[in-house]
């Protein structure tokens, strides 16, 4: 099996996939846990859906790189959804059902009006489980998420502390004067980033199992903020690196094996938890 | 000259004015209570105070060197806390926030700050102990311990005994007492007339008519004669 692996790994697209993988899953996973406290678990999937409908925009469009436009209008949604939902007539969780799944309708509908290839059914089908794209990556968007994960991290280290006073207790954190809407945009800018990078990775329906997953198995077991912030990037590490190795030996869709692997996770760590609690 | 003036406060939301014309003035080491109805504007006023919005009309003032972000504030359980993975320590160290400036971690001063405030109410025990597993009473412990991360002069507390046992209510209302003899200034959000009258000095009643005063005066008030006989047969 090690001489398999070895074979494969001679080739840089793997190399590729696989350095991408693993910065993508620690990236998710930081912010995971606090999108499920702050009870925006949808957003990821809702941001997702916009991201396809960009992409698809920019196919039709026929801009060079995608992630030019896929991004901002990610990031402008992210901003719109996290920063300004809490005050507006629509609320939370109708504005995200109504954003991504206008989104997903849009992309489709563009898809089809200006097709650009004759196979559309695998565009689409690509575009939403990310079933090849991973192993597609020229050296130049592996270099650019290299540069955004190193820029994700960074940020998330530093603001750790105030990311915690905010989602824990947003109103005593305005009270002793932090900037919680500085915060909140912040967070969102950095979901719209994650997610953008993600779906080279998981396609945009299976982000959000990335985002929320890792954060969820910590949960059951770990109890303190920090323990489970660590304890979930290292398990989402885990969980994308024997995906990734399980869907090259298998030939298994990228996507799909690493949210299983998350999902084994999730039910491992349930039931350490449920036989942690009891005794 | 008090540490907090409010002057012709009008308060509300959109087109409902709930107060009008609210004048009062706190005094250092004052033991404050705002009662009235529920839907009178307690909480609007205490959101107000503490900047989280604007007053419709008038100004607060602090005085003696008070700042706004100087306010220990211990507000309601929200639900996002009761399923929040964190321990104690870091509950009650994010009260140091206002005082990372522009650093990104925080000093081993404010380390030593949580310490001492989570010694001086009895929970340096709990400190690695996950917060969504405590009771009621030990929750509210860290959360007081919290506010006073945040300040030394002065309290702001919503409704801090709801849900507790009449035990640990009576335990909680010691301690804040005890917090207030030391010179912290208390002002307190309370359904709780009869405890209020026991260990406040002064009673701010919003609602139709607006009482403020010491509670002495109150409880010969035809207000406080009213609120208090329907609070006793409550």
């Amino acid at each position: 099996m090690i001489e398999q692996f070895r074979m494969y790994f001679a080739y840089p697209f793997v190399q590729y996939a696989m350095i991408v993988g693993v910065l993508i899953a620690l990236c998710s996973s930081l912010l995971g846990v606090t999108l499920v406290l702050k009870r925006f678990s949808f957003i990821g999937d809702g941001l997702s859906h916009v991201a396809f409908g960009a992409m698809a925009i920019a196919a039709v469009v026929g801009v060079t790189d995608d992630m030019l436009l896929v991004l901002p209008i990610t990031m402008i949604c992210a901003v719109l959804l996290l920063w300004t939902g809490q005050n507006t007539k629509i609320k939370g969780d109708a504005a995200v059902a109504m954003i991504s799944v206008g989104a997903l309708a849009i992309g489709y509908l563009l898809m089809n009006l200006f097709p650009t290839s004759s196979n559309i059914s695998g565009d689409v089908c690509s575009t939403l489980f990310g079933s090849t794209s991973i192993l597609t990556l020229k050296f130049s968007e592996v270099v650019l998420c290299v540069i955004l994960s190193i820029v994700v991290v960074t940020v998330f280290v530093f603001c750790y502390h105030r990311i915690f006073a905010v989602t824990f207790d947003e109103n005593f954190a305005r009270a002793v004067g932090t900037k919680v809407n500085r915060f909140n945009l912040l967070i969102a800018i950095l979901i719209a980033v994650i997610i953008v990078l993600a779906m080279n990775l998981v396609g945009s329906l299976l982000v959000s199992a990335l985002i929320i997953f890792p954060a969820l198995s910590a949960m059951r077991v770990l109890k303190s903020f920090l323990s489970v912030t660590i304890c979930s990037a290292v398990l989402s590490v885990c969980c994308a690196t024997v995906g990734i190795l399980l869907s090259i030996i298998y030939g298994t869709p990228v996507g799909s094996t690493i949210v299983a692997m998350d999902i084994t996770a999730f039910i491992i760590f349930t039931i350490i938890g449920k036989i942690g609690g009891r005794s | 000259m008090g540490e907090l003036i409010c002057r012709n406060i009008a308060l509300g939301y959109e087109s409902t004015i709930l107060v009008k014309d609210l004048n009062f003035e706190v005094q250092k080491g004052a033991y404050l209570c705002i009662v009235g109805e529920n839907g009178a504007g307690k909480s609007t006023l205490m959101r107000t105070i503490l900047h989280l919005q604007k007053p419709l009309a008038g100004e607060i003032v602090y005085g003696e060197g008070l700042h706004a972000t100087e306010i220990g504030y211990l507000p309601q359980q929200t639900l996002v806390q009761r399923d929040f993975p964190a321990s104690v320590q870091e509950v009650v160290l994010s009260g140091c926030q206002s005082r990372l400036g522009r650093h990104a971690f925080y000093t081993k001063e404010d380390k030593m700050r949580a310490a001492e405030r989570m010694e001086r109410l009895g929970i340096t025990h709990l400190a690695k102990r996950c917060y969504r597993e405590l009771s009621g009473g030990q929750q509210q412990r860290v959360l007081l311990a919290r506010a006073l991360c945040a300040t030394e002069r002065m309290l702001l507390l919503d409704e801090p005994v709801s849900g507790l046992d009449p035990k640990v209510t009576i335990e909680l209302y010691e301690l804040i007492r005890d917090l207030n003899q030391e010179g912290i200034t208390v002002i307190m959000i309370s359904h709780d007339i009869l405890s209020a009258i026991q260990y406040a000095d002064h009673i701010l009643h919003i609602g139709a008519e607006v009482f403020y005063g010491t509670t002495e005066a109150y409880q010969n008030s035809p207000q406080g004669m009213g609120y208090l006989e329907r609070g006793q047969r409550k």
